[in-house]
């Protein structure tokens, strides 16, 4: 049997067949229509499983707002689970699964939950899996995942693209209903910038679900033709299949397209969908509204829908759910619906309505005054029993039951920021409210103006205020003529004898949860919503809401107003992560920055780390070479006992020019910096204002009135921001001016006795290396092979003889390929990270591991560069007695007594004897390595007056590792301690 | 959000790194008697009024300034801009 419930007419094309598969069955459907459309159009109407009882649940909606009829789309890789089968587009071989269900959609073992569900009543979270606690982690909470789960995930990378772009506009419309399209052809028309977003492929909005005329033709027919003429304004851009789904501040709008779900898969360079943040400076909401339903007993079968949603379904898909429909309503639209299906040969069999004043027909039979007691038809709606006004039951067979509540405005997107919606008592609902969005003005449905006419010129009207207000003059098309209906509601929200009746079918939350909630206290609306997870799903409660405030109300023997309402938030539709991440994931979640001598390393087949942004060589293997410890110990080594090479550019570098420059540079750091010599570089502290370390570096005189800084790779974006926080913020006057120039200059560090050899066979002769003219520490501007720029500090990380040159970038790959070539006599190496890092520790300077931020000079041993004879950041405030206390962590040197022993950085450090607990930690190892050159492990590390403890054995533990071992307090100079190598 | 730039007209706000009250221009005198009561204040106290609030924002993704934005931490409007450093040259009040 193929498409049974199929009817005639319609806005699809059937000219076009479409094969899919919803879980093992083969169906067939067309162009234009929904998931969801077809599976009912081949009398499909069980399409998932509820989140905690597992009931069988089937759509009850035809849109976004749908609680029940959630699937998992498409295959493989591309799998996207918690999908909506009434709005996922039918495509050719489109592959749909149902979800939440074990092992099918028809019998699934977890639905004993619904026989268990006493037990799950609201809150039962907080009240039955309270013992023993150890239970929740390992027993309860996965259990609960397992049976309250939605779909699950592929567990692949997404193959397809997702872009971000960005719009402007003078007039954004959300919506393309009756409203939004007469307030898109008023301003079009007026020669404004204008984008027309709706979430539907087709749009028209309510036009395509109803069969009322406009202006002489079919409501579908009078969208087409005015989308068809808005396409070819040029200042008007109609996006369909658009979803705003945020209000942001300051007129900025998210916007979700999906350009590539209704095609099997995405066209050759189209990403899968776009989220386009739209700058409008002004903006219409015209998102329509939302049947409500009535809650009653078992009022969630498959087949019971919004009345709106059959007919949306029989008018635009040409489909019915059943053959035998009856309606359920407590107001005039409720048979709209019964009127169109008659008009489509289907068979109403009663239109049972809560008003004794209902409308009476001659097309169907009526039960006025009368409330739908019961259901029946565990997979399917088969038997609904209604309680007669004049008492007694009489039992309607039927597949189907269509259900008006009523119609709420579709408020969310004015709730985005201080919005609070407002009870409008005429149509029992919640119009908007409060403060809206600036910017933002609301018209049609969505305003609470209901009738096609009411709504067509809402929106005209609406959007030439809004041009007004922009200061462009417009006059109103001429609207068609249309339907004006009157709402006539009496509100009913609930069957009061109902045992089981679902408010919100998406989380499970039923007439009697809302009860329970209220008995044990949970009053305020935002409460009732956390204790039993109303409106708490994907949904956002777009159905259910307003019944469960109702009930709430009711409860409380309050009026609804008085109850308030709970807001909305951003999306305002489930959105699929990946476009919120765009192209920013994997590799490209930020750039990759490489340093001058990259391609040179790559060729030598150097292992590389990142390094803040940075890739940075970590070591150079050589042949023969299978573990990084034996290159790392060879490039040391080598280094320290002839030359090696390192790419130092990554450090950043800020120049500092001006007349007061000294000056600015003496506020900043907190040693003295103000007179150091032209010519000269300096080691140079730089404090936060609160007194703890924020970087260190050194400082070169290039010039009287101009410095070059460095920083640490890590801090050099932050030190640069601080840097001018001080020159515009803290001395506005002084002429002092900084750029940041680490990309500017290709530098390496020289290091090894061999270095000034070397390096006189690339300066130029003119310049004197010798160690009197050119000492440790001095700097200065020079050429290099033949007149090449350069900068040349003697200074040493690596507490050899060493030097730093600098080249303009783009000479820093051919600098390192001249310095390996004229290095060859002296068997010159290149070292990484890693031999960079160990002779550092031999040689006790500090890096980023030391410099953590919650350590102060004292604790580096550095106390007394701390001026205290001029002013300079955090100077003050690092004199706070607790930052200076007698037994304050120093920096020392720590070396295993069993040589054989490593010292693993993160280990903690206690007294001799002392128990393992916090109280008795004395301080903790921050660096560690294994040096070459002593032959064992080495350390750094702070420890409770540590300067006056050298030679002390202590105690090392790691109970994370199981290292427990003893270690001997030593200077953190491990090598050279009195500086003689570097001054050679 | 958008922050009007005074120099380069309206910049999207994530051009910008926030930085917190603007009180921070009014940095204490390090040889005050109470010195070390002033830069706690200065570093640690602050209004955290529900209205207007002028705060320091720089463009760090533009051309380095910082600004002193005034913005209405309830509806997030932002009234005025200036550049900090002539703020500072005021002596940092408004």
């Amino acid at each position: 049997m193929s498409q049974v419930n199929r009817l005639d007419g319609g806005l699809i094309d059937r000219s076009e067949t479409y094969s899919f598969r919803f879980d093992s069955t083969y169906h067939k459907g067309h162009k234009g229509d929904t998931l969801a459309s077809a599976l009912l159009a081949n009398g499909v109407r069980l399409m998932g499983r509820s989140f905690k009882y597992h009931r069988p649940r089937g759509p009850m909606t035809a849109g976004s707002e749908e609680p029940n009829a959630i699937v998992e789309l498409r295959e493989g890789a591309r799998k996207e689970p918690n999908t909506r089968a009434t709005t996922a587009e039918l495509y050719d071989g489109l592959r749909a699964a149902s979800q939440n269900r074990w092992p099918s959609l028809a019998f699934d073992a977890m639905e004993i939950n619904d026989l268990l569900s006493n037990f799950f009543a609201a809150g039962f979270y907080y009240k039955t899996f309270m013992w023993p606690a150890a239970f929740w982690e390992k027993v309860y909470e996965p259990i609960i995942r397992r049976a309250a789960g939605l779909g699950s995930l592929s567990s692949q990378d997404d193959p397809d693209d997702y872009d971000k772009g960005f719009l402007h506009c003078d007039l954004l419309i959300i919506g393309g209903g009756p409203a939004g399209l007469a307030a898109a052809l008023t301003a079009g028309e007026s020669g404004a910038r204008v984008i027309l977003c709706d979430e539907d492929f087709l749009i028209g909005g309510r036009l395509n679900f109803e069969t009322y005329d406009v202006g002489g033709q079919s409501g579908a027919a009078w969208a087409a033709e005015t989308v068809a003429r808005l396409q070819t304004m040029p200042n008007v851009r109609v996006m369909p299949r658009t979803t705003v789904i945020g209000a942001f501040d300051h007129g900025i709008y998210g916007a979700v397209e999906r350009v590539s779900d209704h095609l099997p898969v995405p066209q050759e360079g189209k990403p899968r969908q776009i989220l386009w943040r739209i700058t409008s400076t002004r903006a219409i909401l015209c998102a329509g509204a939302t049947e409500r339903p009535i809650v009653f007993e078992n009022n969630d079968r498959p087949g019971i829908m919004q009345a709106s949603a059959i007919r949306a379904y029989a008018n635009r898909w040409a489909v019915t759910p059943a053959q035998q429909v009856a309606i359920f309503t407590n107001n005039d639209d409720g048979h709209r619906t019964a009127s169109d299906l008659v008009s489509k040969g289907v068979e109403v069999v009663s239109v049972i309505d809560t008003r004794q004043d209902a409308l009476i027909s001659t097309d169907y039979d009526v039960i006025a005054g009368g409330v739908i007691d019961q259901t029946w038809g565990r997979l399917g709606l088969k038997q609904i029993e209604v309680k007669m006004p004049k008492g007694g039951i009489r039992r309607i067979k039927c597949g189907a039951l269509g259900v008006s509540g009523g119609w709420n405005p579709n408020v969310h997107l004015t709730c985005h920021q201080r919005g609070r919606p407002v009870w409008d008592e005429a149509l029992s609902a919640f119009v908007p409210g409060g403060a809206l969005p600036p910017g933002m003005t609301v018209a049609g449905a969505a305003n609470g103006v209901f009738s096609t006419h009411g709504a067509l010129n809402s929106g005209a009207e609406t959007a030439k205020a809004a041009l007004s207000d922009l200061g462009m003059t417009s006059k109103a098309p001429t609207l068609p003529d249309a339907e004006d209906t009157p709402v006539r509601i009496t509100p009913f929200w609930h069957v009061k004898s109902a045992k089981r009746a679902w408010v919100d079918q998406q989380n499970d939350v039923t007439a009697k949860d809302i009860k329970l909630a209220h008995q044990e206290n949970f009053r305020s609306v935002e409460h009732l919503k956390r204790y039993t997870t109303l409106g708490m799903a994907t949904d956002q409660g777009k159905t259910s809401n307003v019944a469960g405030l109702a009930i709430m109300a009711e409860v409380a023997g309050k009026a609804i107003p008085e109850v308030g309402t709970t807001m909305f938030r951003p999306p305002y539709a489930p959105t699929a992560m990946g476009v919120f991440a765009g192209r920013a994931w994997g590799k490209d979640v930020r750039p990759t920055r490489l340093t001058p001598s990259h391609k040179w390393a790559e060729e030598q087949g150097a292992v590389f780390t990142e390094s803040g942004l940075w890739l940075r060589a970590q070591w150079y293997p050589k042949a023969g070479e299978t573990h990084w410890r034996e290159s790392c110990d060879r490039e040391v080594l080598q280094t320290r006992k002839s030359v090696g090479v390192c790419d130092v550019t990554s450090l950043g570098k800020i120049d500092v020019q001006g007349a007061d420059a000294a000056t600015f540079l003496n506020l900043v750091y907190c040693n003295g910096m103000a007179k150091i010599p032209v010519g000269k570089v300096r080691y140079g502290l730089m404090l936060r204002e609160d007194g703890f370390v924020m970087d260190d570096g050194t400082a070169a005189r290039l010039a009287e009135d101009h410095f070059v800084v460095t920083t640490t790779t890590a801090n050099a974006v932050g030190v640069y921001r601080h840097m001018e926080f001080v020159r515009q913020c803290l001395c506005p006057d002084m002429d002092v001016q900084l750029i940041s120039t680490t990309e500017a200059w290709a530098q390496f560090a020289v290091a090894g006795p061999n270095s000034r050899a070397l390096l006189r066979k690339i300066v130029d002769p003119g310049v004197d290396l010798s160690n009197d003219a050119f000492p440790f520490m001095a700097c200065a501007e020079v050429t290099i092979c033949g007149g090449l720029r350069a900068r040349l500090f003697r200074i040493s990380f690596s507490g050899e003889l060493a030097y730093e040159i600098a080249v303009p970038t783009r000479y820093g790959d051919a600098l390192i390929r001249r310095l390996m070539t004229a290095g060859e006599e002296f068997d010159v190496v290149p070292y990484g990270l890693e031999a960079l890092n160990v002779m550092r520790i031999e040689k006790g300077h500090v890096t980023a591991n030391e410099l953590n931020g919650t350590t102060t000079a004292l604790n580096l041993g550095m106390g007394r560069m701390v001026s205290k004879t001029k002013d300079s950041i955090g100077s003050v405030l690092s004199e706070r007695p607790g930052m200076n206390e007698e037994d304050a962590l120093k920096l020392v040197g720590l070396k295993p007594v069993d040589l054989s022993n490593n010292v693993p950085a993160g280990a903690h450090l206690l007294t001799k004897g002392a128990k393992v607990t916090a109280t008795n930690d004395q301080g903790y190892v921050t660096s560690a390595c294994y040096s070459p050159n002593l032959g064992h492990h080495i350390a750094l590390g702070f420890l409770k007056s540590g300067d006056s403890r050298i030679g002390e054995v202590i105690r090392l533990v790691s109970p994370l590792t199981g290292v427990d071992h003893e270690v001997e307090v030593v200077s953190a100079h491990f090598l050279d301690p009195e500086g003689e190598r570097l001054r050679a | 959000m958008i922050i009007n730039h005074p120099i380069l007209g309206p910049r999207d706000s994530s051009e910008f790194v926030y930085l917190g009250d603007a009180t921070l221009l009014k940095r204490p005198d390090w040889q005050a008697e109470d010195a070390a009561e002033q830069f706690y204040d200065y570093l640690h106290t602050r209004d955290n009024p529900a209205g207007l609030h002028r705060e320091l924002w720089y463009h760090e993704q533009g051309d380095r300034s910082w600004l002193v934005v005034t913005r209405d931490t309830v509806t997030h409007e932002i009234t005025k801009v200036e550049l900090a450093r002539d703020v500072a040259r005021t002596g940092g009040s408004a």
